[in-house]
């Protein structure tokens, strides 16, 4: 009896956004008297930062630094339509739709700052901190503080533009299945290395080091937290979870959280993460959809690596100690 | 985590000023220091309280309810039945024309899962409501029971809702959505070796920590605001206006502060009949789950079973891929026959294969539904898959990566659905997890490219 170590390797794709597309997100923008700027969303924010990211492709797409930047959401009233927060579509739907309501809004501030500096509006440049000024001739500037004070009390104008994203439905072909299910890919490659206890059928993940290739990342520090989490809950997949651990009897089921079983802080492997970006071509400054793959790739993974420890397979999950330890039986008994 | 900015360098626009920064989020010290308010925060006066009386049973015929105690118990405002919801017949996809309608509100005639909502009570407290759930009397007649795909697909199966006919969603396509590229017969006959194996999974719960619920409040201008966690908003106030045949005027969702989602608030359930309940009692209603509906009401990830049969050449090629999957939906649909459909769409994997047979199926049995999960259709797919493709690898004696790179899809090569790979980045990743990881890997591996097939 003694703890055996293994090591595997999985390699998988995530499409973003709805199967099929027809998933529609709009989204306006508008600047207050003094150049700050409200998106106004009906989409939801689940903890993954929705909002954050939005506030800083809206301040791309303006000019402005991201803190001048509101999101206001998920009000029935006010937000315009999104689909919802599901399918990795957030970023990638609802961020084109702010960033082409943002453009729209956009081109409103330069043909009002062009009013203001007597030059034309495809002269002008924006900074990133909130000026906008005559390309090549920094010192011929005005403030988006000044151009929006302008735009509302003298100029009669509205800097505010709609912003709507759609990726057109597919209808799969019935006999071969012709079909566009997405338009970008996210990637992944994990290698997951176990301790496995061949008396007890425990699994022990020792470290999962998972390279992800998302797209551009728009806030490294949102990727990070949600590509550690998915990699986490790819463990606690593998591992631990379900809600009926004897399917299809429907007895043992788990009511709470403590018969309903996931990992504990000293359950969490070593976790590397490494970030790739290869732009996608319709993404918001080329983002994808990190939010469901991140938590694929570590569970085959490490069911490859309890074969490479101790040559069983386990082909239903989760692999709990009960099925490790059946099949190790079966293995002793036929060896 | 670190940055590789030395891939695809050429592609990437640089010169950003928001883009790429790892700014703090707004919304971060209000969630971490207990200040954010979700929807459950707020509280009304007069606030009346929903709870659900549950079918005990997996299958069964409706033969009577009886409300009348239920209703004279201290604190009871009002009891609920099918015939109280004006469109009790309902499914969520039929806003993008994926019908028919197979689930009611409140069950009417049958229960088809263990848990399935029959009678809703509404009452000044929690306790008093719960206390009078306890108190309707449902005399049932107990049906024989499908609890797993094999038994439901077995010919003589009990049929689990009549509104399918069979135990299986019916796609324009047939039985199952099919994927057919190539010729998989020929592939197997040309193939060194060919391996069957099947998988399964059991069913997941989300476990947000956040319980699936809302508030819904009566307005003076006749219209009910309602205060809710849902992941979609619109997909909510439409089904609810459905389900109430209730103009959308009158509907006002708020919400956009959840307590974590993984799909688990997708499908519209709590939503209707609390609104319905605020229209009859002309007060505020809350209707949350608790979390042992949470874990076993909900609708979970799907229970999966996925058969795979490769041809693979001695020399790493694998030259046919045909996969049956198989997706238990429980006793209605709600997403899942949108999941099954994406799991065809994703076979056979980030892999160039040119001969792919992909049928995918959604399977009805007297189970709590499942529906819309991380991953959704995916997930338990390439659990299968990437298991498969180390039971190859190891079959024909190669490294389980470097098998990997032999077959992984580059830009340009045709999909099995019939659409070429554009962005891939498969052969980076694994590069770079090889380089991470210290796997042993041969050099010429690290001269390919996911966006140009070498000469």
């Amino acid at each position: 009896m003694a703890i055996r170590h293994g090591r595997g390797v999985a390699a998988i794709n995530y499409p973003t956004g709805m199967n099929l597309g027809g998933d529609p997100t709009q989204a306006l923008v508008h600047s207050t008297p003094t150049g700050n700027f409200m998106v106004t969303l009906s989409s939801v924010d689940l903890g993954q930062g929705m909002k954050q990211v939005v506030s800083q492709i809206c301040a791309e797409t303006i000019g402005v630094p991201a803190d001048r930047v509101v999101v206001d959401t998920a009000d029935t009233d006010t937000g315009p339509h999104c689909m919802g927060a599901f399918a990795s579509r957030g970023t990638h739907r609802i961020g084109n739709a702010v960033m082409r309501a943002a453009e729209e809004a956009r081109q409103v501030m330069l043909e009002v700052a062009a009013e203001e500096l007597e030059v034309n509006a495809s002269d002008l440049e924006t900074d990133g901190e909130g000026n906008v000024h005559v390309k090549g001739a920094p010192q011929k500037s005005i403030s988006i503080f000044d151009v929006a004070l302008s735009a509302h009390f003298k100029r009669g104008r509205s800097i505010s533009g709609r912003g709507m994203f759609l990726v057109p439905r597919s209808f799969p072909e019935k006999e071969t299945g012709a079909m566009k299910p997405s338009t970008c890919y996210a990637h992944a490659c994990t290698v997951a290395e176990v301790d496995v206890d061949d008396e007890t059928g425990e699994v022990a993940v020792t470290s999962v080091r998972n390279v992800f290739e998302i797209g551009r990342a728009l806030n490294p520090k949102m990727v990070e937290q949600q590509l550690v989490g998915g990699s986490w809950m790819g463990i606690s997949h593998t591992l631990y979870e379900t809600t009926e651990p004897y399917y299809p009897n429907r007895d043992h089921a788990g009511t709470d959280f403590n018969e309903y079983l996931m990992p504990g802080p000293g359950d969490l492997a070593e976790t590397e993460i490494i970030v790739l970006e290869r732009p996608a071509a319709d993404g918001p400054y080329g983002a994808k959809g990190p939010g469901e793959m991140c938590a694929n790739p570590q569970i085959p993974a490490i069911a490859n690596a309890i074969f490479d420890a101790v040559g069983v397979r386990i082909d239903h999950l989760p692999i709990t100690p009960e099925r490790v330890l059946r099949a190790l039986k079966e293995q002793g008994s036929q060896a | 985590m670190e940055l590789r900015k030395s891939y695809f360098a050429d592609e990437r626009k640089e010169g950003l000023h928001e883009i790429g920064q790892g700014r703090a989020r707004v919304d971060a010290p209000g969630h971490v220091t207990g200040k954010t308010a979700y929807f459950a925060d707020r509280n009304f006066p007069g606030m009346l309280y929903l709870k659900m009386v549950r079918s005990p049973h997996h299958h069964a015929r409706i033969r009577s309810i009886d409300t009348s105690a239920a209703e004279k118990h201290p604190g009871v405002v009002r009891v609920l039945t099918a015939k109280d919801i004006p469109n009790n017949l309902y499914t969520i996809l039929i806003l993008i024309q994926v019908g028919p309608e197979d689930e009611h509100v409140l069950a009417e005639g049958k229960v088809r899962w263990k848990g399935e909502a029959v009678v809703a009570v509404v009452a000044e407290t929690e306790r008093a409501a719960q206390e009078a759930a306890d108190k309707v009397k449902v005399d049932y007649e107990v049906l024989p029971a499908v609890l797993d795909i094999e038994a439901a697909l077995k010919p003589d199966a009990p049929v689990v809702n009549e509104h399918h006919g069979q135990n299986y969603y019916m796609y324009d396509s047939g039985a199952c959505r099919k994927v057919r590229f190539g010729d998989v017969e020929k592939g197997f006959a040309e193939a060194d070796h060919v391996l069957e194996q099947t998988y399964w999974s059991s069913p997941i719960e989300q476990a947000p920590m956040e319980t699936t619920g809302c508030i819904a409040v009566p307005e003076s201008n006749d219209r009910f605001s309602c205060y809710t966690d849902t992941q979609a908003m619109f997909f909510t106030l439409d089904n609810t206006s459905i389900i109430l045949q209730m103009p959308g005027s009158q509907l006002h969702m708020v919400g956009g502060t959840v307590g974590g989602g993984f799909g688990g608030k997708v499908d519209v359930i709590v939503e209707p009949i609390a609104i319905l309940a605020a229209k009859l009692t002309g007060k505020p209603v809350s209707f949350i789950y608790s979390r042992q509906e949470e874990m076993q009401i909900s609708s979970p990830r799907a229970a999966e079973k996925i058969v795979i049969k490769d041809g693979v050449m001695q020399d790493g090629r694998i030259v046919a891929r045909q996969v049956w999957g198989y997706t238990d939906a429980g006793a209605y649909s709600r997403h899942s026959p949108y999941g099954a459909q994406k799991g065809a769409a994703h076979y056979p994997g980030p892999y160039t294969i040119p001969n792919v047979w992909a049928d995918t199926y959604c399977v009805y049995t007297n189970r709590t539904p499942s529906s819309a999960m991380r991953g959704f259709g995916v997930t338990i797919a390439d659990f299968a898959l990437e298991v498969q493709m180390d039971k190859l690898a190891r079959l024909i004696g190669m490294d389980p990566l470097e098998f990997r790179f032999i077959n992984a899809y580059r830009d340009g090569d045709m999909k099995a659905h019939r659409q070429p790979t554009e962005g891939a980045a498969l052969i980076e990743c694994m590069q770079e997890a090889a380089r991470a990881s210290d796997w042993p890997v041969d050099e010429k591996y690290f001269a390919l490219s996911s966006v140009r097939r070498e000469a």
